[in-house]
Formats: structure tokens, C-alpha cells, sequence
């Protein structure tokens, strides 16, 4: 019988199978960040044991900085605290390590594939769940709880039980004004956000052959908010256009090498999975969650589901329902917003800003909507400059931030307000997700550039016309 | 020793009937600021169990004092989602609780708890709706988990169901031993293995 393209990657990394339990799982790449390293080396301490292979992690900060002056002091000092223990340990361990201010610190998921260190065939692994973003380029990528990063500093490894395999086929072209992030809402909205709990999904299918690098990163990034382990895409020539020339990616001869390995991750024809599904991008229009869980989205000109219309619990429903202030059967459009967030893991790249640029461009941001346009990485910074996005975004009444995860957790002082309601381009709407009493619809930066300049939830498609 | 070991437990129950509860609920962000294992106890569930004036919310099952003392979380469906943070798990522990039971979990929380000594125990959804019912007819309704023989009993009636959890983590669990404990022990095995790679 024929492989997956995840048995391929995960076969070559078990390093010892345990009996009647997990395997021994090796990580090639292993990616920290100040929120949920900390604990993991004062385990070490603890247990009075070191790195084993400090060239394979890398540390940035990301989680809880400020988006604002980061020339400045962090003022808040637990999490300066947290910002010193990472940058100590670093040093200690000689890890390398991406501070505030330093020219390669972003986001953790932005940062590793736009340095190269993200390769298809690799295992990666963080202390954040969305590293599932990862991929995107046939690597086997997975979030990670504080024990298990103690266990990979410490000895390169994780015990994990083979998850199960499933594939998501999407054929046909999608409509206009459909992003990859709509493509996400919809697959979650299908499974619920249980519905792969358990698998390591494969996206596959035209959609995602004709997407670029970044639009399959946020694909495969929001795998988790259906409750998959991770999701991938098999490798292609977009995959080594993307990575060809990047600063840690092979070089030379060993390219060569890289490249005949990585041709050969793709599943083959007679391959069997544990559950398969098939969409239809005719299917798919620009989507907005109207609940708090990610699987709670429609398309955004369509009306809530009443309790009756939707599978699960009534009560659960209904509760969720309460917290937005929503009504079942409420239409969705032209909904008062107030503040609008674009960035994340999820929507933080290049492309993502392109496209709100392509919205706002010649329009102006609606008086009453509080905007954060926060970048990935200062890489994206400065390639927003040098493309003059900054300046449409600037005379469309914009501000740009400095990177960080900002307002997708609210760890910083980017938090929304209680009751207020935001459109966000992050992954997660959880209660109190973007701040206490916050309110969030998730949504992709073309339906939040549409509501940025119109102030109530607007449908891009409707601007892109005009 | 990384927690206490685990037989068998037997305790009320706090019950929990919400589906999806992520572990942003369990544990909010503003929370995850510690460098140490420290606080996490006081945080679980912070903002279902206080208002934003921090006076406890009464209904709040956490709250009501029929359940003091309880070992023994019961949650609704797909318990534990979103969110990475180990913080989730250790919050559960750090309370007081050592076993969550639900009829179905999110992968990551699942792995966070065993890992840290929180049993998580998988059952049927009629089951659960079973101990849902018991302590709603009477709070303090005991609950038997045996992980030796793993199965989970309501003591006063005697119905029980079995539940799964692989022989390694089930020997963790009774020894008190992590992962850390068992990779420590096969370095040389690792080494070898990563001389052997050579792409990455
Ligand atoms: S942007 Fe959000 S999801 Fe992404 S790494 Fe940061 S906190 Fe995690």
C-alpha cells in the first residue's frame, strides 16, 4: 500500500516506536517564544539537565509586545519579565535568538519560513498551536504544550501517538473576492470545530495548487480551529520558488540534494486515508463568523442560523449566541463594528496587506472604527514600505504598527474593549479572546478593509465593483 | 517525581455541561505572564467565576459550595479546545482537580493533561449525560475512577463504563513518571539517530 505525504515525513522521524504507546518523535526545528518557554527551562533547571541541540531552536518574541514605541522599555513588567527570562535563557543555552527591535523579529510563524528555517520533509514544533501554519511547505508542524518543550531542548524529541490522516480536496476556481482565509472559514465551518480532532489533515485539490506560499499558510495555520493536529500540502514548484535563495535555506549542492528529497513528498495514488472529504470552491463566498468558535462562520451575506438550524447543543448555542449580542437569524451585513484588526499568524503577510491596500486605496476609514494594522515580521515591514502601501494606507487615514501577535491574544495593550465589537483577520473568537467582554468576527483582510471604510460589516465584493 | 501518582480516585464531581469550552475559558491569556508554575490555581476559570468587578459569580458551578473539596471535573463535548497552553492543564491540577471526564476531548489539552498528572477519562456521551443527571439529582453523588482496571463508576448505583488510555501513559500515570523521565533515558539512541539526518 502507498504512503501519505504525512507517513512519508512522519516514518522518517520516529526515532523508537513505544510499545502499546506513542512514538519517539524527532524535530528537526523547534520554535520558542517568550509566553510559554519560560516554565520549560526552569524544568530543566529543575531537573538539572541542558540543551541538547541548541542550533535547532530558535526564539523570538512575539506573544506579548507592544505594537507601539517597542524603542522603549516594555512597561508592563511581568511581561518585560517574560521578554528577559526569554533573552536570558537564550544566552545561556546559545540559542539564537530574535529580540524586540532585531531585524528578523516577527511573529514566530512568519519569521521561520520567511528565514528559510521552515523546509518541506521537516518536523517543527512551538509552544503555540498555531504552528500548524508551518505546512504549508510539506513539513509536519504542531503545537506543543510547556512539558513538551522542556522535552525537545532537552532531548530533541516528543512521545506522540501517530495521529490519524484525512484529505480535503477543494477543485474549481474560486469566486471573486475569495481569499485562502474564506477557503479556512469554510472547511471549519463544514467540520465544526471538533470535526478533525485527531487528524493531521492534507489540503489538496486545485485550490491549493493554484495558491501562493502565503494563502497556504493561512490555510494550513486554521487547520487547528477544526481540531486537526496540523494540516500540509504536498511541495511544488511555488513551495522551492518560495524557499530557493532564503538566508538558512540550503545552498549549493546540498539544494540539489534538498530538492530530489522533496520531490518525492507528495502522497502516492494508491495511498489510503482515514477520512477524506471533497468541497467545491463554487461553494465558498467571503465568510464571517458570527459565534464564539471558529466553526460558528457563514458566508458573509447570509443570515445566523436559528438553534434549530445548527447540530449540537441548543444551550451551548444560545449561550454563545448571547455573548455576541446577536440574534438567531440576524443578517450580517451592515452590522455596526468597532474596531478592525489585521494581522496574526493568520493574515500577517504581505499578500494580506496588498489585499486591504487594494480596498482602502482612494477611500477613507470610517470615524467609527478603531484600526490596528499590525505586520508579521519587520521583513513584511519593510516590504510594505518599499512597495508605498504604507503611504494608501496612510492617506486612507491608516496607522501602520510595529509586529507582533498584537490583538490575536491580547497579551499587549491591544485589547478590545468589553462589548465591543471587532473584525478581526486572526484566528480565534473565543470570549474574551481579543480582550475581556470583547466581541470578534473573524474574517479575511478584504472583508476587513470593506468594514474598515464602510464602519459596518461590509461584503469586499460590493467595493470591488464600484 | 513530576506529580503525584494516580490509582484510583474517588470524589464528587463538579459538573461542567457546556460543549466546547476552550482553554481560553480554562485559563485567559492575561494569565500566562508567569515565569514560574505559580497562580494558575487561583486563574482556572477566572472570568466564568468573577465578574469584571472580581465578586463571584453564584451560578458558576466552581462556586457553589456543594462541590468543595470535588477532585473530579465532568465537561461537556470537546473540552479543551483551542490554544496550546499547558497552563490550561496546569490550572486544573493547580486548583485540585486530578481527573476531567467528558465524552470527548481536544487532542492538545488531552496530551497537556497527561503529561502533567490530570487523567483525562473518555466516555460515551450517554454516560456522561448519566453523571450529568446523578449530580444534578444529588451534588454529592461520588464517582470511582479506577485507572488500574480503568473504569469509571458512579458509586451509588454501581453502572460504570470502561474507558482507553495506552499502557505507557496508564504506567506514567500510576508511577507519577513524565515523558521528560523516559527520553532522558535513550540520548545515545537519539544522537545516533540525528547523525544520520542530513537535510535538516
Ligand atoms: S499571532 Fe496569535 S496565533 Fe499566531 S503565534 Fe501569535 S498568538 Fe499565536
Amino acid at each position: 500500500m502507498g504512503k501519505t505525504l504525512f507517513d512519508k515525513v512522519w516514518d522518517a522521524h520516529v526515532v523508537r516506536k513505544v510499545e502499546d504507546g506513542p512514538d519517539v518523535f524527532f524535530i528537526d526545528r523547534h520554535f520558542i517564544h517568550e509566553v510559554t518557554s519560560p516554565v520549560a527551562f526552569v524544568g530543566l533547571k529543575n531537573r538539572g539537565i541542558g540543551v541538547m541541540y541548541p542550533e535547532k531552536t530558535f526564539a523570538t518574541a512575539d506573544h506579548n509586545t507592544p505594537t507601539w514605541n517597542q524603542h522603549l522599555p516594555v512597561a508592563d513588567p511581568l511581561s518585560a519579565k517574560q521578554l528577559e527570562a526569554l533573552a536570558n535563557n537564550a544566552a545561556e543555552y546559545g540559542i539564537s535568538h530574535w529580540g524586540l527591535g532585531h531585524e528578523d523579529n516577527g511573529i514566530v510563524h512568519i519569521v521561520g519560513p520567511e528565514n528559510g528555517i521552515t523546509l518541506p520533509g521537516a518536523t517543527i514544533v512551538c509552544g503555540d498551536s498555531h504552528t500548524s501554519t508551518h505546512g504549508a511547505f510539506g513539513a509536519i508542524a504542531f503545537g506543543i504544550g510547556t512539558s513538551e518543550v522542556e522535552m525537545v531542548l532537552s532531548t530533541q524529541c516528543i512521545m506522540q501517538p501517530k495521529p490519524k490522516k484525512m484529505r480535503i480536496n477543494i477543485n474549481g476556481k474560486l469566486g471573486f473576492g475569495v481569499t485562502p482565509k474564506d477557503v479556512a472559514l469554510y472547511i471549519i465551518s463544514q467540520q465544526t470545530t471538533s470535526g478533525a480532532t485527531g487528524y493531521f489533515v492534507e489540503y489538496a485539490g486545485e485550490v491549493f495548487e493554484n495558491m501562493s506560499m502565503e494563502g497556504r499558510m493561512t490555510v494550513c495555520n486554521l487547520s487547528i480551529e477544526m481540531g486537526a493536529r496540523g494540516g500540509m500540502i504536498a511541495p511544488d514548484e511555488t513551495t522551492f520558488e518560495y524557499i530557493k535563495g532564503r538566508r538558512m535555506a540550503p545552498k549549493g549542492a546540498d539544494w540539489d540534494k534538498a530538492l530530489a528529497y522533496w520531490k518525492t513528498l507528495k502522497t502516492d495514488d494508491d495511498a489510503v486515508f482515514d477520512a477524506e472529504y471533497t468541497y467545491d470552491a463554487a461553494d465558498i463566498e467571503p465568510m464571517i463568523t458570527y459565534g464564539t468558535n471558529p466553526g460558528m462562520g457563514i458566508g458573509v451575506t447570509q443570515c445566523i442560523p436559528t438553534a434549530d438550524q445548527v447540530e449540537g447543543g441548543k444551550e451551548t448555542y444560545k449561550k454563545s449566541l448571547g455573548y455576541m449580542k446577536f440574534n438567531e437569524g440576524d443578517d450580517m451585513l451592515g452590522k455596526p463594528v468597532d474596531f478592525v484588526f489585521l494581522g496574526s499568524c493568520t493574515n500577517g503577510r504581505i499578500e494580506d496587506f496588498r489585499a486591504f491596500c487594494s480596498i482602502v486605496e482612494g477611500r477613507q476609514k470610517a470615524d467609527n472604527i478603531t484600526a490596528w494594522l499590525v505586520p508579521g515580521s519587520h521583513k513584511v515591514v519593510d516590504q510594505i514600505k518599499a512597495e508605498g502601501l504604507d503611504k494608501i494606507l496612510t492617506e486612507a487615514g491608516f496607522v501602520l504598527r510595529e509586529p507582533g501577535c498584537s490583538a490575536c491574544l491580547a497579551m499587549n495593550d491591544d485589547k478590545v474593549p468589553a462589548g465591543k465589537l471587532a473584525v478581526s483577520t486572526s484566528n480565534r473568537n473565543f470570549e474574551g479572546r481579543q480582550g475581556p467582554g470583547s466581541r470578534t468576527l473573524l474574517a479575511s483582510p478584504l472583508v476587513a478593509a470593506a468594514t474598515a471604510v464602510e464602519g459596518v460589516v461590509t461584503d469586499p465584493r460590493v467595493l470591488i465593483n464600484a | 517525581m513530576a506529580y503525584d501518582k494516580f490509582e484510583v480516585l474517588t470524589s464528587t464531581a463538579i459538573p461542567l455541561p457546556i460543549e466546547n469550552v476552550d482553554t481560553d475559558q480554562i485559563i485567559p491569556a492575561r494569565f500566562l505572564k508567569a515565569t514560574e508554575r505559580v497562580g494558575f490555581g487561583e486563574n482556572f476559570f477566572r472570568d466564568w467565576r468573577y465578574d469584571a468587578e472580581g465578586n463571584p459569580i453564584a451560578d458558576f458551578p466552581l462556586n457553589d459550595p456543594k462541590y468543595a473539596g470535588s477532585k473530579i471535573l465532568v465537561g461537556g463535548k470537546n473540552f479543551g479546545s483551542g490554544s496550546s497552553r499547558e497552563h490550561a492543564a496546569w490550572s486544573v491540577y493547580d486548583y485540585g482537580l486530578r481527573c476531567v471526564i467528558s465524552s470527548f476531548f481536544a487532542d492538545i489539552f488531552r496530551n497537556n493533561c497527561l503529561n502533567v498528572g490530570v487523567l483525562p477519562v473518555q466516555v460515551s456521551a450517554e454516560f456522561a449525560q448519566k453523571l450529568f443527571d446523578a449530580i444534578e439529582a444529588d451534588p454529592k453523588t461520588e464517582i470511582k475512577v479506577d485507572l488500574p482496571n480503568q473504569t469509571v463508576t458512579l458509586v451509588a448505583t454501581g453502572e460504570s463504563e470502561s474507558f482507553d488510555i495506552n499502557g505507557y501513559k496508564k504506567g506514567n500515570m500510576l508511577n507519577g513518571f513524565d515523558d521528560i523521565d523516559y527520553l532522558q533515558n535513550m540520548k545515545e539512541e537519539i544522537r545516533a539517530f540525528e547523525a544520520k539526518q542530513e537535510i535538516y
